[in-house]
């Protein structure tokens, strides 16, 4: 097990993955990732098209099973229970794991009720009013919408929109929450917003993002795994593997594998 | 939109359209939409716009001119008579209308919505059975409407409903012959909302159920109100099936929904035209305006939900 250096204690392993392989159909899309993720920690998922770091990602909320012929096969394990047992409801799953997209989907609604479906549908008790306000003081929303909290919430920005999921997410009060490439449709000032946010909370949340943008990861991250993608040119087959994973200072400094080396300063990918 | 659409019938192909684009318009980011269709080519569909509304102007102002003098209220409160021809009207006729119309209503807003969102949301498309009534809902939109007012004689009159010449079979036969339309507008208003709505619910931690019924189905709802707009305008006007299932033409008493006969507008319509007397000419055009000025009633109430549907994002 990988112990991060400079650290007193062992954080507590909230996913741990051991070899897990996806498939879409009878393709192979990723194979045998062996990967932990650490409590209040923002562990990034990067590399190249292709390299299945979403797949990874998506796997471990089993948004998955939504893509029919979708298989994962051996153990992500959450808190040492396997997301993918016979027992587990993904319904459940996704409950605890909260998930942010690539690009805002706010609901067609108000921005009020974008954030009160969620604990709606979960019957949370509580004042609604509070749960979203909450959950907009979470985002560092608030105080940009407190005064249109009835309005549609596509009249809002792209940055608003995607922290306006993020306030979704936090609403039901997850244990991790999930971001796919967040920051891939949105401008720098917005980036650098949800940066900021991200950093805020990891204090109450775990946070595995998977980002296109090195810089990103570099910036935000406390862990990087570098994921890259073999292609097998007879079979015509492209498959995704994890590389390495480590402190993110270290995979952007010394890496152990020339291939995150070369991914890192650019001369590949 | 879906490349399903080249092998619908006219009107479904119109309203899967109209369905997926009312949808559609509240997805759409602001911004140009490239550039403009050539002058030509804005000309010609001008022309063809232009004679197709010359058109209904024209059967209109015809409607209007011949049926002008008999525009009065005894046109709305009378019932048909072949004595009184003066003062004949359609009072039965409307009653009877509106009952069917009704009952249209009742039957294809949770059966088409129910069927879409069952082909859309959780048909596995791979199985063979989920095709086969894909197919067959296409085919039925483009079905000859006596074709179903035989199906409504044999099925809802007689056994196994036995329901006799009355209303309800001519609403449950009339509900038949649109239910296609609205299915397949149904289908392109729900496909017309984004996955990531759905992947955004079920993200949160909602079933399956609960984000299409509180998410893609309300979105997908005033697309769905279209489907229904265009059925409820051709039920108003459908003659045909009626006169199978029973819609009599002299009925001088109100009509009961599920006892006694009844008629229709375009029953009483077709009636009063084909006869001789010069009277029932002019009751019979007025009577068009009248069939326009009921289904104008009718549909301004759907488009008002429609709207407020809208607005109320």
């Amino acid at each position: 097990m990988n112990v991060p250096i400079g650290e007193e204690t062992v954080p507590n392993e909230v996913f741990t993955l051991k070899d897990v392989s996806v498939y879409y159909g009878k393709n192979l899309a990723v194979e045998k990732v062996n990967l932990p993720v650490y409590e209040n920690q923002i562990t990034a998922l990067i590399g190249p098209s292709g390299c299945g770091k979403s797949t990874i990602l998506r796997s471990l909320n089993r948004m998955n099973d939504l893509i029919p012929g979708a298989k994962v096969t051996g153990e992500v394990l959450y808190h040492g229970q396997d997301v993918y047992g016979a027992d587990v409801d993904p319904v459940q799953v996704r409950k605890v794991i909260g998930m942010v997209f690539q690009k805002p989907n706010p609901f067609p609604k108000s921005i009020y009720d974008n954030i009160a479906f969620g604990p709606q549908t979960l019957g949370m008790k509580g004042n609604m009013d509070d749960i979203v306000e909450q959950a907009l003081v979470g985002a560092a929303l608030w105080d940009e919408v407190k005064d249109r909290l009835k309005d549609n919430a596509f009249g809002m920005s792209g940055g608003q929109q995607q922290r306006l999921c993020i306030a979704r997410a936090i609403a039901v009060q997850p244990d991790v929450i999930l971001m796919d490439e967040p920051c891939s449709a949105l401008d720098p000032v917005s980036t650098f917003k949800i940066e900021d946010l991200m950093n805020e909370l990891k204090k109450d949340y775990t946070i595995v993002i998977v980002t296109h943008n090195m810089q990103q990861a570099a910036r935000v991250a406390d862990r990087t795994a570098f994921f890259t993608v073999v292609s097998d040119d007879e079979a015509g087959s492209r498959v995704g593997t994890l590389v390495e994973h480590d402190n993110t200072d270290k995979i952007f400094s010394s890496p152990a594998n020339e291939k995150t080396l070369d991914y890192v300063t650019g001369r590949f990918g | 939109m879906s490349d399903s659409f080249s092998q619908l019938p006219g009107r479904a192909k119109f309203a899967a359209a109209g369905a997926g684009l009312a949808v559609q318009n509240q997805f759409k980011s602001q911004g140009s939409r490239g550039n403009g269709p050539s002058i030509v080519f804005s000309a010609l569909m001008l022309l063809a716009l232009t004679i197709a509304i010359t058109a209904i102007i024209a059967i209109l102002a015809w409607a209007f001119f011949e049926g002008r003098t008999r525009l009065d209220m005894d046109l709305i409160f009378n019932g048909p008579s072949t004595v009184n021809k003066a003062t004949a009207g359609y009072s039965v006729a409307i009653l009877g209308t509106l009952q069917i119309v009704g009952g249209v209503i009742a039957l294809i807003v949770p059966l088409g919505a129910g069927a879409a969102l069952y082909l859309e949301q959780f048909a596995d498309k791979s199985r063979w059975w989920n095709r086969l009534i894909e197919l067959n809902i296409q085919n039925l939109a483009g079905v000859p409407s006596i074709v179903f007012g035989i199906l409504g004689l044999a099925f809802f009159v007689r056994a196994p409903f036995n329901l006799g010449l009355v209303a309800a079979a001519g609403s449950a036969t009339i509900a038949l012959l649109v239910l296609p339309t609205v299915i397949l507008a149904s289908r392109e208003a729900i496909k017309a909302v984004p996955p990531s709505i759905l992947e955004g619910s079920l993200a949160l931690g909602a079933t399956r159920w609960q984000a299409v019924w509180r998410q893609v189905l309300p979105a997908a709802a005033p697309g769905m109100l279209t489907g229904v707009i265009l059925a409820v305008s051709r039920a108003i006007g459908e003659a045909a099936p009626l006169l199978l299932v029973g819609a009599l033409t002299f009925v001088t008493f109100a009509p009961n929904f599920f006892e006694g006969g009844y008629s229709a507008l375009p029953v009483l319509i077709y009636n009063y035209a084909g006869r001789p007397q010069e009277e029932f000419q002019i009751l019979a055009a007025a009577g068009v305006l009248l069939m326009l000025a009921v289904l104008i009633v009718i549909n301004s109430f759907a488009i008002w939900l429609r709207a407020r549907y809208e607005r109320s994002w």
